[in-house]
């Protein structure tokens, strides 16, 4: 009776969990469209619906109806696919994601932070088997890229975790934050805070790191012979993907669900719709570096500062474990 | 990296900005006076038509969208009929510049928009108004030299008499 019990537990925490994020990540369409509006001195979307909210299902509707074309020389089964790929991989990184010590799939699962990052990395996949199946040389320049940028930035998003997973003791996400009760992680690792949000931001190839999609160099880089609603799970994975950044950056660095006053769940929400926002500033804001100043940037500017986090982060411990 | 942080909080500051958009339908934005929108065909101070058949609109019309016929009644020419098909029209505002006579104006007003292309088709009756425009005091029979019922040449406004001619001889 207690073994099912948890299991049905289990099982409406992923339902609802996976329900609230395909809600959350297509209204981040319309809130992103609002914001880049409002920081371009415009409205954005706002006539359908209460302040424009509708809007989303406008566009879920336009996506649904429109023709979903596959290219004759396209690979036929990659093709397809690719952006299920997508799609899955972003979702099944929530599974670890502690929302609050009751809300949250596997929150305690002892490898949390290693699954994330495993979980991130197979969304390369996503991009780069779209841009090989497309059989178009601008899907493949974007696919190629992505493999890049993705895999190069992956190395030191792993890395500005470490400091953290030091000063914590654990991969397992629920005791981060437990460990985060005085001081959130984002004091001591500033840099590493600042390093895995900028990782985060090519992970999820997002402006001003989307020089996988490039528009104005590329078409639409690797999604270009994409229409329909492949598209559009393309378009969902990366908002999944920007909220899947945003919650992490929280647990890891911003002491998840602690804070005063508000109940627990809305602390979290708060700070992830805060990241969110800054991602959607991040874009609003900046143009996109060229390829070798994003690659150099990367690897000649991040991987030290993140190696050097780590040592001084050690010798920090070691230094308050003898003295 | 300062210039990066402070892009990213001046563009923040614009969310406390007053917007540039113009919400049109509810509310209408402000068109210049010289804007170029609808064209009409104006009318003299008298009431009269000011359009005098002399085509040079529909000649000078890159699109040839206008198109009319001339007739005569006492002196005066007028058009029989004045066509302007709108879905052609590209509001270039040349057929204002080539009118000799203030008739052809563009007005600001854009919301024209029909179901049916055949309703773009403005006749003559769609075409006229019953003002001047934005030339409130010309008439073109009151300056010209022509002769006309009731001005003979040389009557119009700052109009010398007409000289004799025969009268000149040494």
């Amino acid at each position: 009776m207690n073994h099912s019990n948890e299991i049905a537990i289990g099982f409406s925490n992923i339902v609802f969990g996976l329900a609230f994020l395909m809600v959350a990540a297509s209204l981040l369409t319309w809130v992103e469209r609002r914001l880049l509006g409002f920081w371009q001195d415009r409205y954005g979307p706002n006539r359908a619906g209460p302040f424009g909210v509708l809007q989303v299902v406008a566009d879920g509707i336009k996506l649904l109806f429109k023709q979903d074309w596959i290219p004759p020389f396209a690979d036929r089964t990659v093709f397809v696919i690719a952006p299920a790929i997508s799609m899955i991989t972003v979702m099944l990184a929530f599974a670890v994601i502690p929302v609050t010590p009751a809300i949250g799939i596997i929150g305690n699962l002892n490898v949390g932070l290693l699954y994330f990052l495993a979980m991130s990395s197979l969304g390369v996949y996503a991009v780069v088997l779209a841009g090989w199946s497309s059989n178009n040389k601008y899907a493949l320049l974007g696919g190629m890229r992505a493999a890049a940028q993705m895999v190069s930035y992956e190395v030191f998003m792993g890395l500005s975790l470490v400091g953290v997973v030091m000063l914590a003791g654990s991969y397992n996400l629920t005791a981060i934050v437990h460990s985060q009760q005085h001081l959130w992680y984002v004091v001591p690792q500033f840099i590493g805070f600042a390093v895995f949000f900028l990782g985060g931001l090519a992970e999820t190839h997002r402006l001003p790191f989307d020089l996988p999609e490039g528009e104005n160099e590329l078409g639409a880089g690797f999604h270009t012979e994409y229409s329909g609603m492949k598209f559009g799970m393309f378009f969902i994975g990366e908002y999944i993907g920007i909220i899947l950044i945003s919650a992490f950056t929280t647990v890891l660095f911003l002491g998840g669900w602690y804070g005063p006053i508000l109940p627990p769940f809305l602390w979290f929400a708060l700070k992830t719709g805060v990241l969110v926002a800054f991602f959607v500033l991040l874009r609003a804001a900046l143009p996109r570096p060229r390829y070798d100043q994003f690659m150099a940037f990367g690897w000649k500017l991040m991987l030290p500062l993140t190696l050097i986090n780590i040592i001084a982060t050690g010798a920090v411990m070691l230094f308050w474990s003898t003295s | 990296m300062l210039s990066v942080l402070l892009t990213l909080w001046y563009t923040f500051l614009h969310l406390f900005h007053r917007k540039v958009t113009v919400s049109y339908p509810d509310e209408m934005p402000y068109l210049a006076p010289r804007y170029r929108g609808r064209i009409v065909l104006t009318r003299d101070p008298d009431g009269e038509e000011r359009c005098v058949s002399c085509y040079l609109c529909a000649v000078a019309c890159p699109v040839d969208c206008i198109s009319l016929q001339k007739a005569e009644e006492a002196g005066r020419w007028y058009p029989e009929f004045f066509r302007i098909n709108f879905s052609r029209c590209i509001f270039c505002g040349f057929c204002e510049e080539a009118c000799p006579t203030y008739a052809i104006q563009l007005t600001p007003d854009f919301e024209m928009s029909e179901y049916n292309r055949q309703n773009l088709v403005y006749e003559k009756q769609d075409l006229l108004i019953s003002g001047t425009g934005k030339y409130p005091d010309y008439n073109f029979y009151r300056v010209s030299g022509l002769a006309i019922p009731g001005k003979d040449k040389g009557e119009a406004e700052l109009e010398r008499e007409a000289i004799d001619t025969r009268s000149l001889l040494p």
